[in-house]
């Protein structure tokens, strides 16, 4: 497995997202409350662009009346159909068990750490005391 | 420190196969803009002062919400601003030359048609004509526009056919499917008739505004429904003129039913032969099988193609109706854009491929 660094942290902050090019890969990585998450911006449907999409949440009920809106911006509704993926798990709201974007490993790195293990990285500039995006493939 | 690397491999190198899409919605940028020179001063006054107003109750917009904003793609708005499908180049690299698009047939939809005033219906069908020839067909060879007429007032529906007929921009003349009547009553036949004389055929678009609930049962609580309902609402319009005898009335006339799915016509038609066997004295003007009427004189178009699971049975229902029949579209830029690449579910021959995705379509419109 390789690790490609893709962004500065600070490039994506919480809420955000963006799309990066790993080997021809598009992924697409999203910051939820400091936590970097990253799926393939290809939708298991018919292929749409996820980054498209909308960011979305959850109305859940647990009796008649009463709704609770939850998950605000960790669903990402895709720009035709509507298909929704949960961030965290890449799985499909409606049929977790049988549909799921493809996920990828994502976490971040001091520039430090990446210097010494030579990550593989966009053409930009590796500062040793930032923080940065980093893929595995 | 500069760390050099990554392979980008371009993701689709693959040559797309080329298709026809027969359901593109094109959009004016602005209606003052684009269309307004098209109207005379008093139908720019009428519009400004009343607006459109179409053959519905109370709404003022669609009578139930879309599956997205403006029932769009997310991603089809221009960069540059305006409607999805209003912008020529963006469509062009988005779609025709993305997708490998031969041929577009143009449906201009809410431009002019289902409108209550009949004489401003009539001026904005003829002005959505000349303006898909000035902004889209004179500019773009491989889209053709669709005859845009006031169905509900035939005489100059017929007026409109006869102005434009033998232009070669015009591959069809468009209806929506929510007429004022079933239409296979007479009221419309002159329609019928003036598409033979000009060679066109006639395609009948899901939606539109008839006046009566968008199912057979009554008005629906959800969008969900509505969507179902363009099936039943597409088999009655055809039930309508299988059993007025419009096909055997006018041998040449060419139907294609457009975005109301397919599969449920090998259903239809079974059922339409069985009354027909046992019924048909009623209708002595019906003197062949419904299926084969249906079969000699229906076209339909794919999208949103049903998804059965198992897939094959998508295949023994395109068997059944005939691969020749069917032609592919996508619905750009609508939300429910079905993508070439990704639609058909199944594997299939290269002969059928050919047909399904381009060649039925080049043959019905004579464009080969
Ligand atoms: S392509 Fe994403 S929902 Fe269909």
């Amino acid at each position: 497995m390789s690790k490609y660094v893709v962004a500065a942290a600070n490039e994506i902050l919480p809420g955000q997202r963006k799309l990066v090019n790993v080997r021809g890969r598009p992924i697409l990585i999203f910051n939820l409350d400091g936590d970097y998450f990253g799926i393939l911006d290809r939708c298991p449907h018919q292929g749409a662009s996820l980054c498209k999409g909308q960011l979305v949440g959850l109305v859940e009920s647990d009796r008649p009346g009463q709704y609770n809106f939850t998950r605000n911006n960790e669903i990402i509704r895709c720009a035709w159909h509507g298909w929704e993926f949960d961030i965290r798990t890449g799985k499909s709201r409606c049929e977790p068990e049988k549909i799921k974007a493809t996920q990828y490993n994502i976490n971040t790195k001091t520039g430090s750490e990446i210097i010494e293990e030579a990550y593989e990285a966009e053409t930009f500039d590796v500062a040793v005391e930032d923080n940065y995006v980093v893929v595995h493939l | 420190m500069n760390i050099q690397l990554m392979d980008r491999v371009a993701t689709d190198q693959k040559i797309k196969l080329a298709i026809a899409d027969c359901d593109i919605h094109p959009a004016p940028k602005s209606v003052p803009v684009e269309i307004y020179p098209y109207l005379s001063k008093r139908w720019q006054d009428y519009m400004e002062t009343y607006g459109i107003i179409y053959r519905q109750g109370f709404p003022t917009g669609p009578a139930f919400p879309k599956g997205q904003p403006n029932a769009a793609r997310r991603d089809a708005y221009p960069p540059g601003g305006g409607k999805p499908g209003s912008d020529l180049d963006f469509m062009r690299s988005q779609h025709l030359d993305a997708n490998n698009v031969q041929l577009g047939i143009l449906n201009p939809l809410s431009c002019g048609q289902g409108v209550q005033n009949q004489d401003f219906s009539a001026v904005y069908c003829n002005a959505v004509n000349h303006w898909q020839i000035a902004e889209w067909t004179s500019k773009e060879s491989r889209l053709k526009a669709s005859l845009m007429v006031p169905y509900e007032d035939p005489s100059a529906s017929v007026k409109e056919i006869d102005l434009w007929g033998g232009d070669s921009n015009f591959a069809q003349i468009l209806l929506l499917s929510r007429t004022a009547e079933p239409l296979g009553q007479r009221k419309y036949w002159p329609i019928f008739e003036a598409a033979c004389r000009a060679n066109l055929p006639v395609a009948v678009h899901a939606f539109g505004y008839g006046g009566a609930p968008v199912t057979g049962g009554g008005w629906p609580s959800f969008y969900i429904e509505e969507m179902v309902g363009h099936a039943e609402n597409t088999q009655s319009l055809l039930t309508s003129m299988v059993f007025e005898g419009v096909f055997e009335r006018f041998p040449t006339l060419k139907l294609i039913l457009v975005e109301a799915g397919f599969a449920w016509l090998p259903a239809l038609s079974w059922r339409l032969d069985k009354l027909w066997n046992r019924m048909r004295a009623e209708i002595p003007h019906v003197t062949r099988p419904p299926s084969e009427l249906i079969r000699q004189h229906v076209w339909l178009t794919t999208q949103p193609m049903e998804e059965p699971e198992p897939r094959e049975h998508l295949l023994d229902t395109i068997e059944w109706i005939g691969w020749e029949k069917l032609l592919f579209a996508t619905d750009y830029p609508h939300w429910d854009f079905d993508e070439p690449s990704r639609a058909l579910p199944i594997r299939v021959g290269k002969e059928q491929k050919e047909a399904f995705f381009l060649k039925n379509a080049l043959e019905l419109y004579n464009l080969n």
